[in-house]
């Protein structure tokens, strides 16, 4: 360092611009973020989806696309409908309770659909994103408990769901299966992101 | 700036030669004697030394296979899978290329983990080599995005759905990670907006970031000098030359000890290249072999070997978990107030600050925690510098009970690797929770184990015998 006294006036000016330099290279990040949010085609693609349900027997399952994901729509048996609520106690959010607004209105029953024995859901874990897998038969089997009713299994790291899509307690899932918008348009059709008539 | 420097007119041809370029280029000579000639390393060397040596080589081999795989490579959803087999098939030579490429990935993490092995054996992140160890933990975590980013590439079941999970992972944060994870993957799903910026990643912006921090790693360790086996400082003992007198020249004594070890890791590297390049569905998954569908998940996914030590910590973090991680952070707030030597105002900073992780880990998901615990298994290794208070560097003078404690940390890391390939299963659970708490433990409570025991007398020169 040398000896001359620091000249104030020119430390001051160098601060300022070195603080505009900072804020020009700040904006110019800007475009280069946005580039990487999803683009205006991606946005576009989120309409919604008719499914025919008319072919569906009971204990089968449909799967339909929807903005990318799976969407699973399941004709409930008599007997799985009547398992559901004896589950409530091994259930960490029986009754959709959790984060308002997850599940529409009129899923937020026992049976989470709007019919009882159709059961609309995105067939997504909502742990880490994995698709569960149908274990609709009941009874003890490889990594499920023994007491097991059906329901849907994550592979990945071993969630549990109902045949109401519902989380079981202490597995890594903290919420149940998302219930998508739909509405009923006949008794054999379906659409899927939507839930009143526009 | 070096004055310049006239030669003799009867001097050879080659003397000429090195001196027009010596005038010229002045940098070259410098360096090389800087970094080969007369870079002084400890003559104790033994062969965990070489590992870090065979990960330049590694990275070499990822780079040229690289290159030329990128030639036939489309990073389109549509063709992406297609395009793989195209090399496996139709192009000349295209099947080893690729093999090469995948084997390396694995050979990549296996000799990083070795080398960091011998650092946490001989104490080579102690002062005064901390950024040393902080350059390398870098590379290793930027290693771990180059091979995630990579994997997607192929576009199989395990490419898809392992990045569907990893990107996952950042919407577990609060509040900001659901528009992250959009942020990441360019789209509300994996897709091919993702591939195609993970294939920019992979092959342009993380390696670049991946060889600056090569280069500080090395310049760091040259202006500090080597440790050795006997974790002594050999510029404590200096010949009358100024060189230290257990150091020799790197080149040439190293540099053949390397050749002989690169020659031995080819033999290894090929035979798996040629004779079983998916080792058994750990290298390359068989899943992979089946084209993405984004509808239908394997029933068993798991990464590849290299992440399933940081997946199991993962795995391991359940509802149930969390209570434990609770009454840890009791434990260890009451054990800082009760016994700690502290003011009353760093008590009262403890007691507040613990609180607060309480009620952050009671009102945040565990699955949040899960990726802190991932996450944190990796970032826990920058702080090793500082944690560890051991009077000597070197496992060879500390209490023989610490090799006993490293003997299971190391196999606590296989064990936990081995669970995260596994289907998740109440008994392995219940290890890998096990295992978890005993390495973030290891490293946690090291300040307090490294300085319980006797260290054995440290030598002042570095023992050596000569072959």
């Amino acid at each position: 360092m040398s000896d001359t006294p620091v000249d104030n006036s020119k430390r001051t000016w160098m601060i300022a611009s070195g603080c505009a330099g900072a804020a020009g290279g700040i904006a110019a990040a800007v475009p280069f973020v946005s580039s990487m949010m999803p683009s205006e085609r991606a946005k576009a693609a989120g309409a919604a989806v008719e499914a025919d349900i008319s072919g569906l027997k009971p204990g089968e399952k449909l799967t339909v696309e929807w903005r990318g994901k799976p969407v699973w729509i399941v004709r409930r048996t008599p007997e799985q409908l009547a398992a559901l609520p004896k589950l409530d106690p091994q259930l960490a959010d029986p009754l959709s309770l959790r984060k308002p607004g997850e599940t529409p209105d009129y899923a937020k029953n026992g049976w989470r659909s709007r019919k009882p024995e159709i059961f609309v859901a995105v067939g997504i874990c909502t742990h880490l994103g994995c698709s569960p897998s149908d274990k609709f038969t009941p009874g003890p089997q490889p990594s499920l408990p023994n007491d097991w009713q059906g329901g849907f299994f994550c592979p990945c790291h071993g969630s549990t769901f109902d045949m109401a899509g519902r989380v079981y307690k202490n597995v890594p899932a903290p919420d149940n299966l998302e219930v998508p918008p739909y509405m009923f348009l006949s008794d054999s059709k379906l659409l899927i992101g939507e839930d009143k008539k526009a | 700036m070096a004055d310049f420097k006239e030669i003799s007119p009867n001097a050879s041809a080659g003397e000429k030669l090195t001196n027009w370029f010596e005038n010229r280029f002045p940098t070259a000579f410098y360096e090389y004697k800087k970094h080969m000639s007369e870079y002084y390393a400890p003559k104790n060397f033994n062969v965990w030394y070489v590992f870090g040596a065979l990960s330049m080589l590694v990275l070499v081999i990822q780079i040229v296979t690289g290159i030329f795989l990128v030639m036939h490579y489309k990073p389109d959803a549509a063709l992406a899978f297609a395009s793989v087999e195209y090399i496996m098939r139709d192009v000349p030579w295209g099947w080893l290329i690729r093999y090469m490429h995948s084997t390396g990935a694995s050979a990549f993490f296996l000799v990083v983990y070795l080398h960091m092995f011998r650092g946490l054996m001989y104490g080579s992140y102690r002062k005064p080599r901390e950024l040393v160890w902080l350059f390398g933990c870098a590379i290793f975590l930027v290693l771990m995005a180059e091979a995630f980013m990579g994997y997607l590439l192929p576009w199989g079941q395990m490419s898809y759905w392992g990045a569907q999970v990893i990107v996952n992972l950042f919407s577990a944060i609060p509040f900001i990670g659901p528009d992250l994870a959009i942020l990441i993957r360019g789209d509300f799903v994996v897709g091919d907006a993702t591939l195609n910026r993970f294939f920019s990643f992979h092959v342009i912006a993380v390696p670049l970031v991946l060889l600056g921090l090569v280069v500080a790693h090395l310049l760091a360790l040259h202006d500090v000098g080597s440790n050795n086996p006997d974790g002594i400082e050999i510029k404590a003992n200096k010949g009358p030359d100024g060189i230290p007198l257990d150091g020799i020249p790197f080149h040439p004594y190293y540099t053949v000890h390397d050749i002989f070890m690169v020659s031995v890791f080819l033999m290894v590297f090929s035979a798996i290249v040629f004779f079983a390049p998916e080792v058994g569905g750990y290298f390359l998954e068989y899943n992979n072999f089946i084209p993405a569908d984004p509808f239908q998940t394997p029933l068993h996914i798991a990464p590849v070997w290299y992440f399933t030590p940081f997946y199991s910590m993962l795995r391991a973090v359940t509802g149930e978990m969390m209570y434990v991680f609770i009454a840890c952070v009791v434990a260890g707030a009451a054990f800082g107030v009760i016994k700690g030597k502290l003011s009353a105002l760093m008590k009262g900073v403890i007691v507040v600050g613990a609180a607060a992780v309480v009620a952050m880990m009671l009102a945040i998901d565990a699955k949040f925690w899960g990726v802190v615990a991932m996450g944190g298994g990796v970032v826990i290794l920058f702080f090793l510098p500082w944690l560890d208070n051991s009077p000597v560097k070197s496992i060879r003078y500390r209490p023989s009970w610490h090799k006993v404690m490293l003997a299971i940390f190391v196999v606590n890391f296989v064990v936990l690797g081995y669970l995260g390939i596994l289907p998740p299963s109440v008994i392995g659970g219940r290890v890998a929770q096990l295992g978890t708490l005993f390495y973030f433990g290891f490293f946690l409570l090291m300040p307090w184990w490294s300085t319980i025991g006797e260290p054995k007398p440290v030598p002042d020169r570095v023992t050596f015998t000569a072959h």
